[in-house]
């Protein structure tokens, strides 16, 4: 951790953005995790996407659990809303506050520990009732705030810090997800802004539930020789199928996609996501495909990585419950809580 | 593109080099200000003794580059201020210039035995200086500790040169002049006063001396060829000020014109409002970004009620009775492109009533005293040759520095030429040849103390240039003695000192330490760093986290990075020093280690700095 806190004095030429800010106007609070952490690479990379979605810093809500992981929605936004739950209990409340207010900006940031044990629950049920809202998981193989124990993502076979070898069979958010039904499900690495940045941006732009699982070395107690989750491993192991390119609304799609082997998604609010399939065959719209193909590199030892899966069509949380397209706060007294009389109507419905 | 690990890993053809840092240029030019200065005054670490409140210390440090810090913290040009990298980073640079005054004023009493010493025995080597300048100063004050006997001298009464002449007590009181030309004199240094040396043949033929410095300066106010010319209230700016120091001109006109707009021009517009003139005004004939003055000279001249006249190119002296009434100008008007001018026209043309007209359009060098047979070459503008690194003439035991040397400079260059000419006198006359002279090394030393702990004040201090107090515009003019400005109060500095940004401490990467995991790059303030795939120059610039649009700004450029083959660049343009980079780095790839450039003077021999080795706390 840092005892100096970051100036406030700023590049003059940083770029801005529609709003008129710089991606330094996104920051939050100092990190305290340790130096060199995957998830203050990742706290960089929601930065630089909010910026550059020119996303206002007050329509958005941060949300997270327990864990390292969960700590660093204090290190960026410092205007947005915010929320740390209980251990793996931030799903409920992203349930609750969406379900109060569709308008605002979802944003939760979870652990491996903190989404596939204690809260590996409600994180199913969060994409069951496909809450609109970006689930990030920094995946780091172990419980980083513990310190150290292997979490419920550690592979066969990866050696902890002190040599104990992990031998229960790995829980992969990935896959589950796409199981479950959930219509955006990529996988990224915290060394790897490129591929993150635009991943981060269309996530937050699809309508529905959005998971990214990123692997994040934790550098004080998974970085070493022997684990599957340290930045060398990552590096040498990971083969990114599709990468995804995002296009703002109105904006011209600039690269050149001559190979053939790109293709466009429109989403809701107009903008678009250029796939690039580095294989031809895989079709990113199809559960099916998509599974098989992570099975058959997973067996390989290697990790795919990139956007894994979308689909357009399902529903999310307020199509199915039929809910009222204004925010809670916004409606009328009486109409929200209509008095006794109309609970008396309501009950003898029932009757 | 996405970066794939193929497409990383292939280095491509025209990939940039890794940056040598071994080369002490490169750290060297990082100190912005020391880069800039004449004599490489070492500022930073000065800055750091002023605030730690050890001034005699940051006095003797100042001293050891430009002899003169109390003159300096006045009257230099300072060339460090624009290259400052706090006036890139903020408006303002830091006030470096004031900060070595406030080392000079506060000082105390108790540095004579830290000052250079006669030494014990002469060598029997005998060096005459002509002239009683800052560089012939210079000279003396390195030559004589090493045992050689120098004799000054100066046709004028009083030695300082132009410094005592020309730059008005206003801005350099008497007492810092003599203090600061008594330390060198005291050196056993013999000042012969009122002795012009009228020809070079002569004094060569006398064979008194091993070697001769010329540093006499470049003593020719250029003359106006106009009509009307020859009337006696026109003056010849530098001869005016001269007879003015000297105390032979004690009055002036009520309406004064001065001709030209650099730094003369200001001193002596200042000068007239001292000698009773209601009116002064000065005549440009360019726009004002044209104008050769300092700001800060024409800043303090406005603040005088000077009046700064643009666009106006003299034709004629108007004259009624012998005597100049009043100048003829032309109204001028340009055409610029950017900061050239492509087309001018004249407008009208314009009489403004004077009495008395100052000419200050400069100066050239002039030696009537040196034949032309002397075995000193002269070039066809007739200057003389002189090789610009070891200022040594055409004949081997002449040299040549300061004005005479390379024409009208300023005081800090005339210290720098003193410098190098005294190294090039002191080969020549130990049989060594002076262009195969010792060169600069930088020494580099971790700042590191603990996991959070440097050794150097690292936080940035948010704080704006600190002004300078001025004596109040009705009491200055009482006496032209009266020195404008008062210096920094002790609290004054501390805070001017807390923006100096330690640009010599160093951010020193070592590849392949480097497990590219961005924290540095998420941390840098002002997004300095990144990782980029290798390419040429503009490619890598193009590729870089924030725009880097000052090519003069040197980029580092690593070695490629053991996973990726990727290189670490940094931008040294906007670098805060704070290191943060190196604190946030896992594996201690980047670490902050104070840089100390060492700069070959004469008794380089004695010095104990060896080439930039590197050692770490
Ligand atoms: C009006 C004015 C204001 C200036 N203000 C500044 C300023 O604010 N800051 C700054 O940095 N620079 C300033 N300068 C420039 C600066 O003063 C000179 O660049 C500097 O003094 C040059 O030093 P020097 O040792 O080469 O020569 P000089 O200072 O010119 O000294 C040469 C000396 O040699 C003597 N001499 C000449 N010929 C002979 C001879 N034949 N025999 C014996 N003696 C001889 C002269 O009398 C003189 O004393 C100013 C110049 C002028 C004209
Ligand atoms: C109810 C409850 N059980 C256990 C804990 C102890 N605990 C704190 S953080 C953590 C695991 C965090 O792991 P992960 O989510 O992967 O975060 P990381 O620190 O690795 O980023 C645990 C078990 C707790 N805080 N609360
Ligand atoms: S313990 Fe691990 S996860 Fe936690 S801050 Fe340190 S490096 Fe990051
Ligand atoms: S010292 Fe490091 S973190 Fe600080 S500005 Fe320079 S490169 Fe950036
Ligand atoms: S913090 Fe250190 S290890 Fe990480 S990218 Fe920067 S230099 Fe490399
Ligand atoms: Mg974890």
């Amino acid at each position: 951790m840092t005892f100096m806190s970051k100036p406030k004095v700023a590049h003059p030429d940083l770029p801005r953005n529609a709003l008129g800010l710089t991606r330094r106007d996104y920051e939050g609070a100092n990190s305290t995790l340790c130096a060199g952490c995957g998830h203050d690479s990742i706290t960089a990379a929601i930065i630089e996407a909010c910026w550059a979605n020119a996303v206002e810093p007050h329509t958005v809500v941060k949300l997270s659990g327990i864990g390292c992981s969960s700590k660093t929605t204090a290190y960026f936004l410092s205007g947005a809303h915010g929320f740390n739950s209980v251990h793996g209990r931030m799903p409920s409340i992203a349930t609750g506050a969406n379900a109060a207010n569709r308008t605002l900006n979802y944003i939760g940031v979870s652990g491996d520990g903190d989404t596939l044990s204690i809260g590996l629950g409600q994180f199913c049920h969060a994409i069951r009732r496909n809450l609109n809202m970006v689930y990030i998981i920094e995946n780091n193989g172990v419980y980083g705030l513990t310190k150290g124990q292997f979490s419920a993502s550690a592979d066969i076979g990866s050696k902890a810090k002190r040599g104990e070898v992990n031998r229960q069979p790995p829980i992969d958010p990935v896959q589950l997800a796409i199981t479950l039904g959930a219509s955006f499900v990529a996988r990224s690495f915290s060394g790897d802004k490129a591929q993150l940045v635009p991943l981060l941006r269309a996530a937050m732009r699809h309508n529905g539930f959005a998971l990214i699982d990123v692997i994040s070395p934790c550098v004080t107690f998974n970085d070493h020789e022997g684990s599957t989750r340290s930045y060398a491993y990552a590096r040498e192991h990971s083969e990114e199928a599709v990468h995804a390119d995002f296009v703002p609304f109105a904006s011209e799609i600039a690269v050149d996609y001559a190979d053939g082997a790109a293709q466009t998604v429109t989403l809701h609010d107009g903008s678009r996501i250029v796939l690039r399939k580095v294989d031809a065959d895989y079709d990113p719209s199809d559960p099916g495909v998509a599974l098989d193909a992570i099975q058959q590199r997973m067996r390989r030892g290697e990790v795919l990585t990139g956007l894994l899966h979308i689909g357009q069509d399902a529903e999310d949380i307020h199509a199915l419950g039929a809910t009222p397209d204004t925010p809670l706060n916004a409606i009328a007294y009486e109409s929200l809580s209509p008095g006794g009389d109309a609970l008396r109507r309501v009950l003898e419905s029932f009757r | 593109m996405p970066e794939t690990k193929a497409g990383l890993r292939a280095a491509p053809p025209a990939a940039m080099q890794a940056t040598d840092t071994a080369d002490p240029r490169y750290y060297h030019r990082v100190v912005d200000c020391q880069w800039a200065c004449p004599t490489h005054t070492d500022v930073p670490e000065y800055i750091r003794l002023i605030a730690q409140g050890r001034f005699a210390d940051a006095y003797l440090l100042n001293r050891a580059s430009n002899v003169f810090p109390g003159i300096l913290g006045r009257v230099c040009d300072r060339p460090c201020e624009p290259a400052c990298r706090r006036g890139r980073v903020e408006d303002k640079p830091v006030a470096i210039c004031r900060l070595k005054r406030v080392a000079a004023d506060l000082k105390g009493t108790g540095i004579a035995d830290r000052l250079p010493k006669a030494p014990a025995r002469l060598n029997g080597k005998r060096i005459a200086c002509i002239g009683a300048g800052p560089a012939s100063l210079t000279v003396a004050n390195d030559l004589a500790p090493l045992g050689y006997a120098v004799t000054i001298f100066e046709r004028h009464g009083a030695p300082g040169g132009l410094m005592r002449t020309n730059i008005p007590s206003f801005r350099l009181p008497q007492s810092v002049l003599d203090e600061e030309i008594g330390v060198i004199l005291d050196l056993g240094v013999s000042l012969k006063l009122g002795a012009p040396i009228d020809s070079l043949s002569r004094l060569l033929a006398e064979g008194r001396f091993d070697a001769i410095f010329v540093g006499s300066g470049a003593p020719k106010g250029k003359d106006l060829p106009l009509p009307g010319r020859q009337a006696a209230n026109v003056h010849i700016g530098i001869d005016w000020l001269e007879s003015v120091a000297f105390g032979h001109t004690g009055s002036i006109g009520e309406r004064v014109l001065i001709i030209g707009v650099g730094n003369t021009a200001m001193d002596c517009c200042r000068t007239s409002m001292r000698l009773g003139a209601k009116s002064v005004k000065v005549m440009a004939r360019k726009p004002r970004s044209f104008f050769k003055a300092s700001d800060w000279e024409l800043e303090d001249a406005e603040e005088e009620r000077v009046e700064i006249v643009v666009n106006h190119a003299p034709t004629a002296f108007v004259l009624d009775a012998g005597r100049v009434v009043g100048m003829r100008f032309n109204r001028m008007e340009y055409d610029l492109d950017g900061t050239r001018i492509v087309a001018e026209r004249v407008v009208d043309e314009v009489t403004i009533p004077c009495d008395e007209v100052i000419l200050a359009i400069g100066q050239e060098n002039a030696f009537p005293w040196i034949e032309r047979d002397a075995g000193v070459e002269f070039d066809r503008w007739d200057r003389p040759v002189v090789d610009p690194l070891t200022f040594q003439s055409t004949r081997p035991d002449v040299f040549f520095g300061g004005d005479a040397a390379q024409g009208p400079k300023n005081i800090i260059w005339a210290v720098e030429h003193g410098h190098q000419a005294a190294l090039s006198i002191h080969a020549y006359l130990s049989g060594l040849a002076p262009a195969d002279r010792p060169r600069e090394a930088v020494r580099l030393s971790s700042r590191k103390m603990g996991l959070h702990e440097w050794a150097y004040k690292n936080d940035y201090a948010p704080l704006e240039r600190r002004l300078m107090p001025h004596v109040s515009l009705k009491e200055r003019f009482k006496k032209i003695s009266i020195e404008v400005e008062l210096g920094f109060t002790p609290e004054q500095a501390a805070q001017e000192a807390q923006r100096c940004l330690n640009c010599d401490v160093q951010t020193v990467f070592e590849a392949p330490q480097c497990i590219e995991c961005d924290a540095c790059i998420d941390i840098c303030p002002v997004d300095c760093l990144t990782i980029a795939t290798n390419g040429s120059e503009a490619e890598v610039r193009a590729r870089l986290r924030a725009p880097a649009l000052d090519p003069s700004q040197p980029l580092f450029v690593s070695a490629p990075l053991k996973q990726t083959g990727r290189i670490m660049v940094k931008d040294e343009n906007l670098c805060l020093h704070c290191g943060l980079c190196a604190e946030r780095c896992p594996t201690a790839a980047w670490d902050m280690q104070k840089s100390t450039l060492h700069w070959p003077h004469a008794d380089y021999g004695s010095s104990t700095c060896h080439s930039h080795e590197r050692k770490t706390a």
